[in-house]
């Protein structure tokens, strides 16, 4: 592994990143930027879920929430105030990231399995909230009227290519920050905490502060992604913040793979394009991405990623196992 | 928010009498549901999230069984029985393959199968509600205790319920199965190694919990009407009664699922548009003072 991990992680977002900038250059597909702008939102909340899952071993059933509270939050502050939308998406995160870090100090000592079902009870909870605010939020029908897509600098979101552009950016910083966070001494503590906790706390870690600090940062990322959801859809609806959607991110995590950065981007793309695929083929697209499930999860054991890493560092077992 | 429309229930016999009633009626089919989640988990540690599966298939094998024999009797037992069948082949041939691998894994099975039923229930009995109807024997007027209305049926549903309580609780304190039941909880290795044969025993359980779901599905079809997305709701709330009770236990889960369905009969007096809110409000707030859930061992 070359000295400098966090320049070729950079290196590698930027030839993606010009990668993805680049086709429209070639090719205008609006089916393919709606589906660039989709997996930009989702990959944010899987990977920022896989901070949790993967990184500290902490089974959230309740990251909708976040993902649900950046898009409204977002929405709300662009259809009431008159800031401009840079300011607004990063006051959304902002508030997202304490709403994280205040449900956070209540769930996070709690045993695993506990700790599964009240993120989830918060979650089900902000989703009332938002049900019967009717007066703000729209309640069932959602944040309607459309959110203001004001342009910056010269930037039309309005139009397709520059969301495109715009999404594909936010995504792709995010999730080279993301990678950071990992890959830094507080990653490496978080993943300790996975492996052994209790040497974690011998080694004098506070085991609170950490899962507290990754469960709000992955509060804050995945309200990021759900800012995104939010101007694709141009609104804000409970669904987002629904539990499936939680379910949904669950399993892009899932198919990609827990134990590669990449691997719940992966996931994502896959579970969207199967949505896509199936739902173009037949109405029973629960029946086929049930079955697709199945297989995989029978047949692999692990994510897509995880399993051809496994196939590889068989192939050659003396290289760099990790 | 409405505390007078609340307070002015509370204060008459009638109000109070009809709300303890559907409260009861909920909770006592919440219980149901729940005692399985919670005795799979006791013994498996496996978070059943196909639960609501098997209730919801309970419910449509007891309304195609009623079309075709015509016998409320029959088509619950039917329901009751494919369901118990169903958790055993479900156990078998998906479950048993992830035991002991992430809880993550155990999920997406879980909700891989939640899809494929969904969309089969679909296929066979189409995307529209069903209504099962009352049986005839309790097409009769409504009892009247204190003036609040009890419909016979609701007051059968209870006892049924009541009664499956104390079968479940004796049963699995008093008989030898019951007693290998909790004892495979506890060290299932040591219990494997005294000669039990866990694979059964395993079997067993998901036999009963699957059955008390399809049961609990066929009871409540004359209640409540049938449709393909209704073992999501009940799966939600029998984890919240799983977990309130603490994650194992049937005393907890049925004094839980007490307690939810009177948030629910109440509830939808005094907070018409928020009772699901109310629910995992008194979920967290039990959560945060017995992290353990109300009847739970310390971990």
């Amino acid at each position: 592994m070359s000295g400098r991990p966090a320049l070729r992680d950079a290196l590698i977002a930027l030839a993606a990143l010009v990668v993805i900038l680049a086709i429209p250059f070639f090719h205008r597909s609006p089916a393919f930027e709606d589906f660039v702008i989709r997996v930009s939102a989702m990959a944010l909340f899987a990977t920022s879920l896989n901070l949790l899952v993967g990184t500290t071993g902490m089974v959230s059933f309740g990251h909708g929430m976040f993902y649900g509270f950046g898009a409204y939050a977002f929405g709300l502050l662009m259809q009431m105030t008159d800031l401009s939308l840079p300011v607004a998406a990063v006051l959304a995160v902002a508030m997202t990231t304490i709403a994280a870090l205040i449900v956070g100090a209540i769930c996070v000592r709690l045993g695993s399995d506990y700790f599964a079902f009240v993120t989830l009870a918060f979650q089900m909870l902000f989703y009332s909230i938002i049900i019967s605010w009717q007066s703000l939020t729209g309640g069932d029908q959602g944040l309607r009227g459309g959110i203001p897509r004001r342009e910056i600098f010269g930037f039309e979101l309005a139009s397709q290519l520059h969301l495109y552009q715009f999404c594909a950016v936010v995504a792709v910083l995010g999730l080279l920050a993301l990678r950071h966070v990992t890959e830094s001494r507080f990653g490496r503590t978080l993943r300790m905490i996975r492996d052994n906790e209790h040497r974690a706390a011998f080694l004098g870690v506070v085991l609170w502060r950490a899962r507290l600090g990754a469960f709000t940062l992955a509060g804050g990322f995945a309200g990021l992604g759900g800012v995104l959801a939010a101007l694709f859809v141009s609104g804000a609806y409970p669904e987002l913040a629904d539990w499936p959607n939680s379910g949904q991110a669950i399993f892009a995590v899932m198919l990609g793979g827990i134990g590669s950065f990449l691997g719940p981007t992966l996931g994502a793309m896959i579970l969207l394009a199967l949505n896509d695929a199936v739902t173009r083929v037949t109405e029973y697209h629960g029946l086929v991405l049930g079955l697709v499930i199945l297989i995989s999860a029978l047949g692999l054991r692990r994510g897509v990623l995880d399993y051809l890493r496994l196939i590889r560092s068989r192939r050659a077992p003396s290289g760099e196992s990790r | 928010m409405d505390f007078e429309a609340l307070a002015a229930c509370l204060t008459t016999a009638a109000c109070v009498v009809t709300q303890t009633t559907s409260g009861l009626i909920v909770g006592m089919l919440l219980f149901l549901v729940a005692a399985g989640v919670t005795l799979i988990f006791g013994v498996l540690k496996v978070v059943n999230f196909a639960h609501g599966t098997f209730y919801m298939l309970g419910g449509y094998v007891a309304y195609s069984t009623l079309n075709v024999t015509g016998s409320y009797t029959v088509a619950v037992l039917a329901g009751a029985l494919a369901m118990a069948a169903f958790g055993v082949v479900f156990e078998r041939a998906l479950i048993s393959r992830v035991y002991g691998s992430n809880v993550l894994m155990q999920l997406l099975i879980c909700y891989a199968v939640v899809l494929i039923f969904d969309d089969l229930v679909k296929i066979v009995w189409g995307p529209e509600f069903h209504a099962m109807g009352m049986p005839p024997a309790f097409q009769v007027p409504p009892l009247f205790i204190a003036g609040g209305v009890v419909p016979p049926f609701y007051a059968v549903l209870i006892a049924i319920a009541a009664l499956i309580a104390i079968v479940l609780g004796l049963g699995l304190s008093r008989t030898r199965l019951g007693k290998t039941v909790r004892a495979a909880a506890i060290n299932p290795q040591m219990v494997s190694a005294l000669g039990v044969n866990t694979t059964l025993l395993f079997a067993i359980v998901f036999a009963i919990g699957g059955g008390l779901a399809g049961l609990a599905g066929a009871l409540a079809a004359p209640v409540r009407s049938l449709s393909p997305g209704m073992g999501f709701s009940i799966l939600i709330e029998s984890f919240i009664v799983t977990v309130i009770g603490g994650m194992g236990s049937i005393a907890g889960a049925l004094v839980s699922a007490l307690l939810i369905g009177m948030v629910r009969g109440f509830g939808t007096i005094g907070f018409p548009k928020f009772t699901d809110g109310l629910i995992y409000i008194v979920m967290i707030a039990i959560l945060l003072t017995r992290p353990q859930g109300l009847f739970g061992r310390r971990q």
